[in-house]
């Protein structure tokens, strides 16, 4: 019924997307200078046009199962080699529109494609945003799979409990920083939250992707395959962006996570908990007596994170002398235009969060529409049947040809709206994914504001120290010939502003440095954005398009094939 | 306003001149809510346009509601067995839905199929129970309809009783459950199989037909919503990408709104011509298939009846009884009543194979007629879809160079 005559046109539709791909990945070198295509031309360029076919799978491996047997969707296997066509392929003459629904956005699909071996569903779509690097030839790319379980091997309370699933974590790259240009490593989720904390201490300004949640489920929900796989499809979306983030894809950390083999060479979420511990015991020495000096390297980490418990208290304190006194404290943000950004990006947050679940409950409504349809259309097509074999007039055969066009057009264009949809969660899925990087630009701000404080801080307890020096040097001049143990102090005091002093300045250009990356971070942000959603408006709207008009052939035909009745109902 | 299963009525009627072509044509318009309260009701504008003799004229205005043309259902019903009495929309819907727009058109358009079917059926036009229901005045119909105590007119609670009585019966029947009395009649078995499996299928079909409905009201307030909230977004933008944002969230709205238009096509050109698929067949199953059966039963009944009274008129006329007399009177009788009997049941089988070629054509034609709608109808609706993405380009295009 729909079979036969779409063989040769499935084959020519192919080609005709792979050709398009081609004119279309040759066409665009210009398209550097804003950066938003390079990369990923290159990649399609340089990843075999082999893989281009594969576009044509991926609305197809997003459809839902369908029970009805005329429905079977062209699997994986039917698009890799064309020559096995679909049974039940529903692709019409190309119109107008139906090539360049495989716009340029959809290439960036392509390099999703080599995570093959990973069961590729729907929830594998796009990291397909637009990143800049500096050069249009650079490329990481990154895939995890084969998730295993493995024991743990030092001693735990409870024997044999100890699982936990690592998976190996590919690399292709052909930036010289890296020890070769393809290798694997094995690792477990704790090193990603180890990666990932790292990274916000060393990147502090920076709009650093969100890594995957922790998920505190019990161990046996950890072996399920769904959780596995959600998991493993996680982690991979994270690398993915580490690795396209311009600044953080050179870093050490990255690096020695993608490259050292065995156990990860950084220190771990632990190791800082337990500095912390120490920083308590000796919060009672630093009560006590000994010297408060905020040692200069220590100021370019934020107090919360480290051991220095006072500094921490310390800061608190200002921070609430800053609410509450209400005057202004001695470095203000004073930067207008960043607090309208600040302001812009909230804003933009909740917008986002709005078009996300507007753009959800669209795409469920599409999806019920192709269900509804393709349900439809097997009820004509059993009534059909029920018709053609009960015929004992020649007007319910009549009837039956009438009701067979309707149904196979009911069918053909529920599969389209079905490839729709598949599509519209692509390209809306960049909604969701830049309100995901909010919570980077939340981290980039938090770290600006604690660097902030510290300096505030800094400069509060220095203006203290100098009028206790003050007081002192006033006391000791009153007695003639000094005071011995007067002066001693004060000099401990001068010594201690000294080194605080020096923190201050080393705080003061740590603040700088993160107010610095906060600007270059929300340039990038907002040029990539504008890119990005250029890209998914057009994207949208020519699928739309496309499909709309691929319906409106379908039905027109019926319309056609019944257009006699239209003339004697009149 | 497309009423699609007004077939070819009045076609091949047009008054050319007065009396050149018989003609019959209804229209059912105009409805206005009466009364208060509980007791409101919706009545309807009937005109008449003839030129039958029998006619008082060849217009005639009158007022009706629901109840008189249950009332005309019923009488054809009662005088035409074997007769396919063409089906009337249900009784009431849910409450709060009995005076929304879209039911009082949906029923004001299948009271104009059901009275001009009946006027193009050969034998039921002629019926005097149709010329009353077009031609009598208000107070006369008023009489006539509360005098009327048919089964369809009982209440609700004694309908389902009756109902259940009925299709006891008539599938006690019709699957022979009764044992004496059955037509062992293989082509008419086939077809009570037939009517019955293709109610199922039409039914299942109407089903979906009115979920898609549902769908595309469904995805013109999606589409709403979405415009809305992109539009919103591209505010926080501003500058052209701003621009594009907006000018697709209205985009959005606007054909959120042509989806809700549609919907409404949908469900007058072919979720309804498909119920009212279901409700002939429901019909036919369940009056005329019963009727059939009744007929059946009566005629084997007497013959029964008439073999008795044989046997006890031959012995006594052998024992020269004076009864003799009454008996021969009483045998004479029941042979008229058993030939009546016979007449009847014949006249229904015979109605029947007409009426089921005549009904396969008309459905024929009318679900022609729903599909070729359906069809336009997508057809329309996917291309202004395309139509309107398709005009956001040349900006987004613009924006990006």
């Amino acid at each position: 019924m729909m079979g036969s005559e779409n063989q040769g046109f499935e084959e020519a539709h192919i080609d005709a997307s792979r050709e398009e791909m081609e004119s279309l990945v040759l066409d665009d070198p210009s398209n550097n200078s804003n950066g938003t295509k390079s990369f990923s031309h290159h990649r399609s360029a340089m990843s075999s046009l082999a893989d281009s076919h594969h576009l044509l799978s991926r609305p197809m491996v997003a459809a839902p199962a369908d029970s009805d047997p005329l429905l079977a969707p062209p699997s994986f296997r039917d698009f890799r080699n064309p020559n096995v066509a679909a049974d039940n392929s529903s692709y019409i003459e190309p119109p107008s529109y139906a090539d360049v629904i495989f716009s340029p956005f959809d290439e960036n699909a392509v390099h999703e494609i080599d995570g093959v071996d990973s069961p590729g569903r729907s929830s594998d779509s796009s990291v397909s945003l637009s990143r800049s690097p500096s050069s249009s030839s650079d490329y990481i790319k990154i895939t995890v799979s084969n998730p295993q379980k493995e024991q743990e091997t030092s001693n735990s309370l409870v024997p044999g409990s100890n699982t936990y699933i690592t998976y190996l974590i590919t690399t292709r790259t052909n930036i010289t920083g890296f020890n070769g240009s393809e290798f694997s490593v094995r690792r477990r989720f704790k090193d990603v939250v180890t990666l990932s904390d790292r990274l916000a201490e060393s990147y502090r300004g920076f709009f650093i992707p969100p890594r995957p949640d922790k998920n505190l489920v019990e161990s046996q929900v950890m072996q399920k395959q769904e959780f596995v796989e959600q998991r493993r499809v996680a982690l991979e979306k994270y690398l993915r962006r580490l690795a396209t983030h311009p600044v953080i894809r050179k870093s050490d950390e990255l690096k020695v996570f993608l490259q050292v083999q065995g156990k990860l060479p950084l220190p771990t979420s632990t190791d800082v908990a337990s500095r912390m511990l120490d920083g308590a015991v000796k919060l009672p020495k630093q009560l006590f007596g000994e010297s408060v000096v905020v040692a200069p390297e220590e100021v370019v980490q934020p107090a919360k994170g480290g051991r220095d418990l006072l500094r921490l208290f310390k800061e608190l304190r200002q921070s609430v002398t800053n609410d509450w006194v209400g005057s202004k404290p001695p470095v203000a943000e004073e930067d207008k235009e960043f607090l309208e950004k600040k302001g812009r990006m909230h804003d933009l947050e909740q917008q986002l969060s709005n078009a996300s679940q507007q753009a959800e409950s669209l795409v469920k409504a599409q999806q019920d529409m192709g269900e509804t349809m393709g349900e439809l259309g097997l009820t004509f097509i059993k009534l059909t049947k029920f018709e053609n074999e009960e015929a004992i007039f020649n007007s319910q055969r009549v009837r039956a040809a009438d009701m067979k066009n309707v149904a196979t057009a009911a069918v053909k264009a529920s599969r389209f709206y079905r490839e729709l949809n598949a599509h519209t969660v692509k390209h809306l899925d960049t909604l969701h994914e830049y309100l995901g990087l909010m919570l980077s630009v939340h981290g980039a701000f938090s770290d600006r504001s604690s660097a902030l404080l510290t300096v505030q801080t800094l400069i509060s307890e220095l203006s203290s120290l100098h009028s206790r020096a003050e007081k002192l040097e006033a006391a000791s001049s009153k007695i003639f010939g000094g005071d011995k143990s007067r002066i001693r102090k004060i000099e401990e005091l001068k010594e201690t502003i000294r080194v605080t002093e020096d923190a201050k300045h080393v705080a003061i250009r740590e603040y700088e440095r993160i107010k610095e990356n906060n600007r270059t971070e929300l340039e990038r942000l907002d040029r990539e954005r504008h890119a990005d959603f250029l890209n998914m408006l057009k994207g949208f709207v020519l699928n739309q398009a496309g499909y709309a008009e691929k319906i409106a052939n379908v039905w027109a035909k019926v319309a056609e094939e019944t257009s006699a009745y239209a003339r004697e109902s009149t | 306003m497309i009423t699609a299963q007004r077939s070819s009525s009045g076609s091949s009627h047009s008054p050319r001149s007065p009396s050149s072509q018989p003609y019959l044509s209804i229209s059912v318009t105009d409805p206005v809510k009466l009364g208060n309260g509980v007791q409101a009701y919706i009545s309807y504008r009937v005109i008449t346009k003839t030129n039958f003799p029998e006619y008082q004229g060849p217009e005639k205005i009158v007022i009706r509601r629901y109840s008189d043309f249950v009332w005309l259902r019923d009488r054809l019903f009662e005088k035409y067995k074997g007769v396919f009495i063409p089906p009337l929309p249900e009784k009431s819907a849910v409450e709060k839905f009995r005076f929304s727009a879209e039911f009082i058109e949906l029923r004001r358009q299948a009271l104009d199929v059901f009275v001009n079917r009946i006027a193009l059926h050969h034998e039921l036009q002629q019926s005097e129970d149709l010329r009353t229901f077009l031609q009598a005045d208000e107070e006369t119909m008023e009489r006539l309809r509360s005098q009327e105590t048919g089964i369809f007119k009982k209440k609700p609670a004694d309908l389902m009783q009756i109902f259940k009585e009925v299709q006891t019966k008539v599938s006690d029947v019709v699957l022979g459950k009764e044992k004496p009395v059955e037509e062992s009649n293989p082509e008419y078995e086939k077809l009570k199989n037939y009517i019955f499996e293709l109610e199922n299928h039409l039914s299942e079909a109407q089903k979906h037909a009115y979920r898609l409905v549902k769908r595309h009201r469904e995805l013109g307030q999606s589409l709403s919503d979405f415009g809305k909230a992109v539009k919103l977004l591209g505010a926080c933008e501003g500058d052209a990408l701003g621009k594009a944002f907006s000018d697709l969230g209205a985009k959005a709205e606007t054909l959120s709104v042509r989806l809700q238009k549609e919907a409404h096509q949908l469900l007058m050109n072919f979720e309804e011509p498909l119920k009212d698929y279901v409700r002939a067949v429901q019909s036919i199953k369940q009056a005329t298939i019963a009727e059939r059966a009744n007929a059946f039963r009566h005629q084997c009944e007497l013959a029964e009846t008439i073999k008795l009274k044989e046997i006890n008129l031959d012995k006594l006329m052998l024992t020269r009884s004076d009864k003799v007399g009454e008996a021969e009177l009483e045998y004479r009788e029941l042979k008229l009543e058993s030939e009546e009997a016979t007449r009847r049941f014949e006249n229904i089988v015979r109605l029947m194979n007409e009426e089921m070629v005549r009904f396969q054509d008309q459905k024929t034609l009318d679900m022609g007629i729903a599909f070729h709608e359906f069809a336009k109808g997508q057809a329309r609706l996917a291309n202004n879809i395309a139509d309107a993405w398709r005009s956001l380009l040349p900006k987004l295009e613009a924006c990006s160079s």
